[in-house]
């Protein structure tokens, strides 16, 4: 056994170069052959590729989809996303873990499968779902689990639980997934008609500093959430200074509730790798990186064909084809779970092999960025809007939207709706409108932008998606009348404390401490004084945290605590005898009751408080 | 190189050198900007917080950020003060710290951050974690409950002792200081010479054999809060 671990890890490092930069690759190679990464695995891999013992193991402990210990030959991992949560997820989980006769986070003892919780994958608008080994199964019901299971048992394959194709190209033979694209509303950009070459060819009959004039002229901002100018970006990569510099396209997708990228990687992958080829023309890059979600590894196969099919038509290679032939390439880096890696210099150490931690800034990745190149990063659609914009000229693109927000937004919405899904919208259009596409109107409460963004209620409907007002990367979560407000800001809470990379205090202890103290108010043991304080608390994290994570880690508490106080007023009392709520006298005393082996007399005092 | 840029720190001029962080600029100047993470000679690291100050209106973590020229810096306001007072309460609520029996007691950094920031208690819920001590080698010994992650040793064994015995594992809160992997601290190749040993700001690794040496009174910050010798640089008018 040790002797085919030994050769098989050293074919899998062999076959990656033994290239310490790209452990991930390495890692996750060796967890799908062995279902985990164990200790020998790691030493290993050290040995041969020479990286340090400690940072193969900082590596695998920080991503969810690594395991030091043996995973079943078959994971289910079950999106616990509130999204999930209001469609049933814990229906679900029950009927899986009864069938398994195992609990979360555990393996069956025959070591066949294991099942597990995960984050947002990224399929909000079928939920509850769930990844089986890489491949999706959507819209789970209790029935649907048992089957699952008792197939699973027979033919221990997953591909085999794909009874039906979705629409559009999830039927396609590499990709084979019962994923819908639940595409409600095409705008006239990015799903508008293409014409496949046609951005490539105009932009080579340009020079570089005239493709960045026409994204600029376009008024084009980022869509993965900052909103940076990307004309101004690319600008800064083309002045900086550097051998190889490098486009990556951002399809981390990590932000729950957004699912918009999953459907343009499935329906516009052209556009795409457009997109960054246009990029790469632009700022004299010849490298280009796809950073592919780990979620999303089910797309991969049929990414990779559309890659090589470009390569054989001139669209990429040694020489792209047009007016000014230049070289460009795309590969594809697999993550392999953790959201911090959408951050774009967390995305950097990924794509180098190492924990996704975000780099101190300056430098900005802009003027050193992958491997030390000066490297742009923009989201899968923002690189579909450069396509559409050296496709039909940045006046017809920038004729959408609103001054500041020119062109349009895809935003995928889910939770209390009866049409989920994505939504292509020109930037200004108010919240109130997309509830009605959507049909959602009587929600009382919407998270635009993810947990990262704000929870707004009725009175803010009116307000309108655009940089300038309700800014979103594209989640939009709906909450109905009767869900929980609390249940819904734990939820954030936890995700994100989940996800911290644990490099800064703020944020590594500030959502830990932010997590009890709503714990704390929703039990109803909160005192008025706990707001103030997680406000003040949240308010510290958004200063000094190190990255966007942190920085808007609190944005669950601090923009409910603004948009419904009433909620939180009622929950929180001060106690009329004075007692300290959040004092339980029963658990400050349990060890020492268990020491002396004797119960406490207060006991018998009715109030378990504390004056 | 250009030649020097001037900076201004709470409405003081300060000149400092292109390239150079505000907080080295301020530590020449003799103005202390509080800090636990950093320590002159190891890479700027950017983890505690506890420097921030602001930027041109903007926050930022002074030891990592370079000056740039007019740049205007804030630094003791009670704004900054109250954040930096969150962060160490912070340190304190997230980790075990019982100062009280604690053998670098009188030499600890976060212990006297805390004093001169003027702490009296943590106003966080504690977490109480399970954290692992090991004290397997004969020199040396790591307590994980005081340890609050500021890299201090990784660096020094990565770039000063050339080793990589030290790293980060797991993340969020479930962060911890690995050493070599898995390794025990015995069988780790770690040598009471190695400068990582003698970085730590708190009582996290310690040498075995010194506890309680120094009487109280002698100890490192009985005499002086923290960061004074920084200040004793400032130039007397
Ligand atoms: C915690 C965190 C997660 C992020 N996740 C993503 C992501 O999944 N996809 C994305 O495009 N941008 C994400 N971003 C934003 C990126 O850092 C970066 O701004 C973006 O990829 C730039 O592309 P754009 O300018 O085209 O939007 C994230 C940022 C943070 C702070
Ligand atoms: S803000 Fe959070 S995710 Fe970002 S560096 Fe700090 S700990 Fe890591
Ligand atoms: S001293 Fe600057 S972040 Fe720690
Ligand atoms: S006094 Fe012990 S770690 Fe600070």
């Amino acid at each position: 056994m040790s002797e085919t671990l030994e050769s098989t890890v050293r074919r899998i490092c062999r076959s990656h170069g033994g290239d310490p930069t790209r452990l991930m690759d390495i890692a996750r190679d060796v967890q799908d052959r062995f279902g985990c990464v164990a200790p020998a695995a790691m030493d290993l891999i050290s040995r041969i590729t020479g990286a340090p013992r400690v940072e193969v193991e900082s590596l695998v402990s920080f991503y969810s989809f690594l395991s030091r210990s043996p995973k079943g030959q078959v994971v289910i991992r079950l999106c616990d996303d509130i999204i999930d949560r209001m469609h049933g997820y814990h229906r679900v989980a029950r009927a899986f873990s009864e069938e398994l006769g195992i609990g979360l986070g555990e393996t069956t003892a025959d070591g066949k499968i294991s099942l597990e919780r995960t984050a947002c994958i990224g399929l909000s608008d079928q939920a509850p779902a769930a990844l089986v080994n890489e491949v999706p199964v959507t819209e789970l019901s209790t029935d649907r689990a048992r089957e699952i299971v008792a197939g699973l048992r027979e033919h221990m394959d997953p591909r085999r639980l794909v009874t039906r194709s979705g629409d559009g190209q999830n039927a396609h033979p590499l990709v084979r997934a019962m994923v819908r694209n639940n595409l409600r509303q095409v705008g006239p950009l990015v799903f508008s008609e293409q014409v496949r070459g046609k951005a490539i060819s105009n932009a080579l009959a340009m020079s570089p500093a005239e493709v960045i004039r026409a994204v600029k002229n376009a008024r084009l901002r980022g869509r993965g959430g900052a909103g940076f100018p990307a004309g101004m970006k690319w600008e800064y990569a083309r002045a900086s200074t550097g051998e190889r510099k490098f486009v990556i396209g951002n399809a981390d997708e990590g932000e729950p509730g957004t699912f918009k990228d999953r459907v343009l990687l499935t329906e516009l992958p052209d556009r795409v790798f457009a997109g960054m080829t246009i990029a790469g023309y632009a700022i004299g890059a010849k490298e280009g990186i796809l950073y592919l979600r780990g979620e999303y590894a089910y797309l991969r196969p049929y990414l990779e064909a559309v890659l090589a099919q470009r390569r054989s038509d001139g669209l990429l290679g040694p020489k792209v084809a047009g007016k000014n032939p230049f070289a460009f390439d795309i590969r594809i880096q697999m993550g392999a779970g953790a959201y911090v890696c959408g951050e774009e210099s967390a995305l950097l150490e990924s794509c180098e092999g190492r924990r996704g931690d975000p780099r101190n800034r300056p430098p900005f990745p802009a003027q050193k960025g992958y491997l030390g190149g000066p490297t742009v990063v923009n989201n899968v659609e923002t690189l579909c809007c450069v396509t559409k914009i050296l496709e039909a000229g940045p006046a017809e693109f920038a004729q959408h939207g609103s001054t500041g927000s020119t062109g349009t937004k895809l935003l995928s919405v889910s939770g209390d709706c009866r049409l989920p899904g994505i939504y292509e919208v020109p930037f200004g259009t108010p919240l109130a409108e997309v509830l009605r596409l959507a049909q959602g109107e009587d929600a009382f409460a919407v998270q635009v932008g993810g947990p990262s963004g704000q929870l707004v209620s009725r009175t803010e409907f009116t307000r309108t998606i655009d940089y300038e007002n309700l800014a979103t990367g594209g989640s939009i979560m709906v909450f109905g009348p009767g869900r929980n407000l609390l249940e819904i800001v734990h939820a954030f809470l936890e995700f994100f404390a989940d996800e911290s990379c644990g490099y800064c205090t703020p944020c590594r202890a500030g959502t830990a401490f932010l997590l009890r103290m709503v714990e704390r108010i929703a039990a109803g043991r909160g005192e008025p004084a706990d707001l103030a304080r997680m406000e003040e608390l949240g308010l510290t994290m958004k200063a000094a945290s190190r990255c966007g994570l942190g920085q808007t880690a609190a944005n669950p508490v601090l923009t409910s605590l603004v948009n419904f106080r009433p909620v939180y007023d009622a929950l929180v009392k001060e106690d009329p005898e004075g007692f300290r709520r959040s004092f339980e006298l029963d658990k400050a005393v349990m060890e020492a009751e268990l020491l002396s082996g004797r119960r406490s007399k207060h006991a018998g005092i009715e109030k378990g408080g504390h004056r | 190189m250009s030649g020097p840029v001037t900076i201004l720190i709470d409405g003081v001029e300060v000149s400092a050198r292109p390239g150079q962080t505000i907080l080295d600029a301020a530590d020449e100047a003799g103005i202390y900007i509080p800090r636990l993470c950093h320590l002159p000679g190891l890479a700027p690291f950017g983890s505690c917080r506890v420097c921030t100050v602001t930027a041109n209106g903007r926050p930022c973590a002074s030891c990592t950020t370079p000056v740039t020229p007019g740049m205007i810096v804030e630094n003791d306001t009670e704004r900054l003060r109250e954040m930096r007072r969150q962060i160490v309460e912070m340190l304190f609520s997230e980790g075990n710290h019982f100062c009280m029996f604690c053998e670098k007691s009188g030499n600890c950094e976060l212990q006297a951050m805390a004093y001169r920031l003027g702490i009296p208690a943590s106003r966080y819920p504690g977490i109480w974690p399970v954290r692992d001590v090991d004290s397997t080698h004969p020199d040396i010994l790591i307590d994980r409950n005081r340890c609050i992650l500021c890299g201090r040793c990784v660096r020094a064994s990565r770039d000063v002792d050339g080793k990589q015995v030290f790293g980060f594992v797991g993340r969020g809160h479930g962060k911890r200081i690995a050493v070599l992997g898995d390794a025990r601290l015995r069988d780790s190749g770690v040598d009471v010479t190695d400068a990582a040993i003698d970085v730590c700001p708190v009582g996290a690794i310690l040498r075995k054999g010194t506890a309680f040496r120094v009487p109280i009174g002698q100890r490192r910050f009985d005499k002086e809060p923290i960061g004074a010798d920084i200040e004793a640089r400032k130039e007397k008018p």
